[in-house]
C-alpha cells in the first residue's frame, strides 16, 4: 500500500510539474489582463527549442558532457524560444491591440506547428529508425537527484524505511520539479505582498485607473506576459527532457496546455494554489493506469476528469460570489488611453 | 487668498479627429483659493483638465506651473507637478483596499502596509475624513469611495487638487461635509479646481469662477461680484426661460395602481416598505428622495424586473379596461401592456443601451421581435434613430456611431428618446436629466409634457426639487424605501419636501444610535 501510494504521487508530481510551469506562467500572464490562450503553443516552442540547443550542444561535445552547460544551453535555448512568441503575441496585443483570444489560439497553432516541422527536421537529421529524437546524456544531467537523498534512505529499521518512503515520494526528482515549486512560490510572493504584485493586479484589474496612478500599463503587460511565457515555456522542456527522457516525438506533449489553463481557473488565480491542483490534475491524469481494467473507451473518460473539476470549481467560485476570486476584472481585454 | 498662480494655462487647444474640445484656453488658478469651473455638457471641462492631470496631451499651448514651464505627459508628471485629480468615474480597482488603491502607483522604497495605514488616518484627520484604510472598495458607498480617492491625491503630496463634479452622486450632508473639506484646504494653502453643473454650489464654496463654452474660456468672475442669472447667461450664451409648463392635468383615471409592496435585499434590509400609490393617466407623478432611497427598486418592482416580498401591482388597460396585476407577469409582458422604463443610472450607459453598438442598433434593441421576416428590418430603425438625432438635438456624427462614443448627455438623449418613441402609457423616467445642460433638460421636460397632454401616466424620479416642483402635479417623497408624503406640486413649498425627505433619515439616525 505504501508504496503503492509512493510510487501514484511520485508520478503526479511528475506528470503535474509541467502543468505548474504553464499555470503559474499563465497567472501570471492574465493577472496583467491578458489572457493568452498561445500557452499551449508557447509550451511547444519551449520544448522544441530547448530540444534544439540540447541537440546541438550533445552532438558538438561528443562523449564529454559538461554538465553545467548541458544543463544552461537547452534551459536558455527554451528560454529564448518562449521569449520570442511571448513577443509575437505582446506586440499583437498590446501594440496593435488585436483581439487576444485569436491571437492566442493562432499562436498555439503555431506554435504546436513550430515544434512538429523543426522536431520533423531533427529526426530527418539522425536519421532515425524510430520518429522521436533522444536526448539521453543530457536527460540524465536534468534528471540528477540531490546526492543525499538516496544515501539517507539506506537504513534497514522501520525509521529508515519512513525515511526511504518520505525521500522517494518527495525527493527524487530533478531539479526542474523544484524549480516549479519555487518559481509558483515565489509568484505568489511577489504578487500578494510586493509593490510589483500591486500594481501587477492593478493593471489586470482596472488599466484606466492603473494608468492615471502613473503606472506604465503597456510596459506591465509586455513584462507579464513575457515572464510568464518563458515560465511556461519551461513546461515544454521539462516535459521532454525530464518527463519523458529526452526523447522527442512530435505532438508528444499532448494537450497539457490546454489543461495548465485549465488550471488557472481551479487555482482561481494564485500560483500557490496551483502547486497542489498541478499534482491533482497530474494524479487524475494519470489516473487510469492504476484502475484495473480500464479500457480504451474509458480511458478518454477518465483523463476527462482534470476538465470536470474546473467546471466543479468554476460553479462552486461563481455561487460563492466571492469577488476576489473572480478572474480579472479586465482579463481579455485591449486598453486604450485617449478613449472617451 | 494671494496672488500668486499655482497653474496658468496658455493658448492651450485639444482636437479629437475633428472634434474642438477645447480651443485658446487662457486661464489661471492661485494659490490658496477655490475656482470653479462652469460649464453646459461637452463644454471641454473635463477634456482641459484631463490634460492637467497627465490624461491627454494639449496640442497646443503651455502649462505654467509656479511660473514655470510644464510638460505634463503621463500622469506620473502630473504628481510630479504635484497636481491630483478627482475623477467624476472613480478610477479605483474594486478588490484592493482603500490603503492599497491610495498607495498604487507610488514609488518610495519599502512597501509597508502598516505605514500605509498610518499615513492615512493622519491625513484623515488632519481634514477631518472617515476611513477605514482596510476596507475594499466594493464593499463602500459612493461617497467613502470619494474620500479615498481625495485622500490619494493628498497621500502624494497633491498643492492642486483638481475635482470633476465631485457632489453629482453625494446627498446634500455629504456635500456639505465635502466642501468643509475642500475649505480646509484653502487654508492650507493649496489650489483647488472644483468642476460642477450646480450653480448654488458654484456660489457657496469658489471664490472666482471660470466659465467654459464650446471648448472656449468666456470669462473668469469673482463670485462675490456675480450672480446666478449672470452665470447662468454667461454659460449658456443666451438667456433660457426658467418657467416649465404645466398644463392642468386632462381626464385622469388611475392607471396603475401599487398597493402595499414589500422588497427585502438580500442582506435583509428593506428596501421598500409597505409602499401604496397610484398613478393616474394625463399627469406627471414625481419621485424626490434622496438618492437610493428606493427609486430605483420601485420602478423596477413596477417594470417586473424586481422580486417583491409581498403587496400587489395592478394596472388598467387603456384599450380595453381590463385590470391587470402586473405580478403575474414578466418583463416583456409587462412591456408591450405598454409600461416603459427608462432609468439613467449613475454611470449613465449601464442601463439599457450597450456601449459598443450604433444608435441604430439600440433602437432595434426594442423593436427586434416585431415583423415577420427572419431578416431584420433596419429601416424603421433608422428613420426611428434619425428622429430622435433630429428632434432631441443628439451630437454625433451619424446614427452609425456607437453609442460609447457620444458624450454623456447624448447618451441620455438617445436613451429617453427611445422609450418615448414606443407610445407607453405608463412612462417612467429616472434622472432623465442627470449630468445634462439647461437646453437639454428643457427638451426632456417638453418631451414628458407631451406624453402628459397625450394622456400618458409620467412618473418622474428626479433629485433637482426645483424641476420636481415646476413639473409634476404630484409629488411623492420617498425615504428609506417608504413613502413619506405625497404634496400637490402646485402648492407645495420646497421646505415641505425637504422636511418629508430627511424625516425617515432621523428616525433611522436614531435606530443606528441604539445599535
Amino acid at each position: 500500500m505504501f508504496e503503492f501510494l509512493s510510487q501514484f504521487i511520485q508520478r503526479s508530481i511528475l506528470q503535474g510539474t509541467a502543468l505548474l510551469f504553464g499555470s503559474t506562467g499563465e497567472i501570471i500572464t492574465e493577472k496583467s489582463g491578458n489572457l493568452n490562450l498561445g500557452i499551449p503553443g508557447i509550451m511547444y516552442m519551449g520544448g522544441i527549442c530547448g530540444v534544439i540547443g540540447g541537440f546541438f550542444y550533445q552532438n558538438a561535445a561528443g562523449r564529454s558532457i559538461n554538465p553545467v552547460l548541458a544543463i544552461l544551453i537547452p534551459l536558455l535555448a527554451s528560454l529564448l524560444g518562449s521569449l520570442a512568441a511571448s513577443l509575437i503575441y505582446s506586440f499583437l496585443t498590446i501594440t496593435l491591440k488585436a483581439n487576444q483570444n485569436v491571437t492566442g489560439l493562432a499562436l498555439t497553432t503555431f506554435g504546436v506547428g513550430f515544434g512538429n516541422f523543426f522536431g520533423g527536421s531533427l529526426i530527418k537529421l539522425v536519421d532515425s529508425d524510430v520518429p522521436s529524437i533522444a536526448l539521453t546524456k543530457i536527460a540524465k544531467v536534468y534528471k540528477t537527484t540531490l546526492p543525499f537523498a538516496e544515501k539517507l534512505a539506506d537504513s534497514e529499521n522501520i525509521f529508515g524505511k519512513i525515511l526511504y518512503w518520505f525521500c522517494q515520494t518527495f525527493l527524487s526528482y530533478g531539479f526542474m520539479v523544484y524549480l516549479a515549486v519555487i518559481i509558483a512560490l515565489v509568484a505568489a510572493m511577489v504578487l500578494k505582498k510586493t509593490r510589483v504584485g500591486l500594481h501587477l493586479r492593478a493593471v489586470g484589474e482596472n488599466p484606466a485607473t492603473a494608468d492615471a496612478a502613473g503606472i506604465n500599463v503597456t510596459a506591465y503587460k509586455y513584462f507579464a506576459t513575457c515572464i510568464g511565457g518563458m515560465i511556461a515555456g519551461l513546461g515544454g522542456l521539462y516535459y521532454v527532457i525530464d518527463y519523458a527522457n529526452g526523447v522527442w516525438s512530435n505532438n508528444g506533449f499532448g494537450d497539457r496546455g490546454w489543461l495548465a489553463i485549465a488550471l488557472v481557473i481551479f487555482a482561481v488565480w494564485k500560483p500557490n494554489l496551483a502547486i497542489l491542483g498541478s499534482y491533482l490534475f497530474g494524479g487524475l491524469y494519470i489516473l487510469f493506469n492504476y484502475i484495473d481494467g480500464a479500457s480504451m473507451q474509458v480511458i478518454p473518460l477518465l483523463k476527462m476528469l482534470p476538465y470536470v473539476v474546473t467546471i466543479i470549481v468554476l460553479i462552486v467560485v461563481s455561487m460563492r460570489k466571492k469577488k476576489e476570486n473572480q478572474p480579472p476584472a479586465s482579463l481579455g481585454l485591449s486598453y486604450f488611453r485617449e478613449e472617451r | 487668498m494671494n496672488n500668486v498662480a499655482a497653474v496658468e494655462l496658455v493658448n492651450v487647444t485639444k482636437t479629437f479627429g475633428s472634434v474642438v474640445a477645447n480651443k485658446n484656453v487662457n486661464m489661471d488658478v492661485r494659490k490658496g483659493e477655490i475656482l470653479a469651473i462652469l460649464g453646459e455638457n461637452g463644454s471641454g471641462k473635463t477634456t482641459l483638465m484631463n490634460m492637467l492631470s497627465g490624461i491627454y496631451h494639449p496640442d497646443e499651448g503651455q502649462i505654467y506651473i509656479d511660473g514655470k514651464e510644464a510638460v505634463i505627459s503621463s500622469p506620473k508628471d502630473a504628481f510630479a507637478y504635484k497636481i491630483g485629480m478627482i475623477h467624476q468615474h472613480f478610477k479605483l480597482v474594486d478588490v484592493f483596499t482603500a490603503a492599497e488603491n491610495i498607495v498604487l502607483g507610488i514609488d518610495d522604497g519599502k512597501f509597508d502596509p502598516k505605514g500605509i495605514s498610518k499615513k492615512v488616518e493622519e491625513i484623515s484627520a488632519r481634514y477631518g475624513f472617515e476611513i477605514d484604510p482596510t476596507k475594499k472598495i466594493y464593499e463602500m458607498a459612493v461617497s467613502e469611495k470619494q474620500t479615498v480617492e481625495i485622500v490619494k491625491v493628498l497621500y502624494r503630496g497633491a498643492d492642486i487638487l483638481i475635482l470633476d463634479e465631485p457632489t453629482a452622486v453625494l446627498t446634500p450632508q455629504e456635500t456639505r461635509k465635502l466642501f468643509a473639506v475642500l475649505r480646509q484646504m484653502r487654508e492650507d494653502g493649496k489650489a483647488v479646481i472644483i468642476i460642477t453643473h450646480k450653480l448654488h454650489e458654484v456660489l457657496s464654496i469658489s471664490d472666482r469662477v471660470a466659465i467654459l463654452r464650446k471648448g472656449e474660456h468666456i470669462a473668469t468672475v469673482n463670485t462675490a461680484e456675480t450672480d446666478e442669472t449672470e452665470l447662468t447667461e454667461l454659460m449658456v450664451g443666451q438667456k433660457v426661460a426658467l418657467n416649465i409648463e404645466r398644463d392642468e392635468p386632462q381626464g385622469s383615471v388611475d392607471r396603475l395602481t401599487v398597493s402595499h409592496v414589500n422588497c427585502v435585499s438580500r442582506e435583509g434590509v428593506k428596501l421598500l416598505d409597505d409602499v401604496s400609490f397610484t398613478a393616474k393617466s394625463g399627469e406627471i407623478l414625481g419621485i424626490a428622495g434622496i438618492a437610493g432611497s428606493g427609486q430605483r427598486e420601485l420602478l423596477e418592482a413596477i417594470a417586473g424586473l424586481q422580486h417583491l416580498d409581498g403587496g400587489e401591482i395592478t394596472y388598467v388597460n387603456p384599450k380595453n379596461g381590463e385590470v391587470v396585476n402586473l405580478r403575474d407577469k414578466n418583463p416583456k409582458q409587462i412591456k408591450e401592456l405598454g409600461v416603459r422604463l427608462s432609468f439613467v443610472p449613475e454611470d449613465r450607459l449601464g442601463m439599457g443601451l450597450v456601449g459598443n453598438m450604433d444608435i441604430t442598433d439600440n433602437m432595434m434593441l426594442r423593436s427586434y421581435r416585431r415583423g415577420k421576416s427572419m431578416f431584420l428590418d433596419r429601416k424603421r430603425p433608422k428613420n426611428l434613430a434619425d428622429e430622435i438625432i433630429k428632434s432631441l438635438q443628439v451630437v454625433t456624427p451619424g446614427t452609425s456611431t456607437p453609442v460609447r462614443r457620444l458624450s454623456g448627455g447624448n447618451v441620455q438623449k438617445v436613451l429617453v428618446g427611445r422609450e418615448i418613441s414606443s407610445a407607453p402609457s405608463v412612462l417612467m423616467v429616472a434622472y432623465p436629466v442627470r449630468g445634462l445642460d439647461i437646453n437639454s433638460s428643457y427638451t426632456i421636460y417638453n418631451l414628458l409634457n407631451t406624453q402628459k397632454r397625450n394622456g400618458v401616466a409620467v412618473i418622474f424620479v428626479g433629485e433637482d426639487l426645483d424641476v420636481l416642483m415646476e413639473l409634476c402635479d404630484r409629488i411623492m417623497v420617498i425615504g428609506s424605501g417608504r413613502i413619506t408624503g405625497t404634496v400637490d406640486g402646485r402648492s407645495c413649498t420646497k421646505e415641505e419636501i425637504g422636511y418629508l425627505m430627511t424625516k425617515t433619515e432621523k428616525a433611522e439616525n436614531e435606530e443606528g444610535g441604539k445599535g
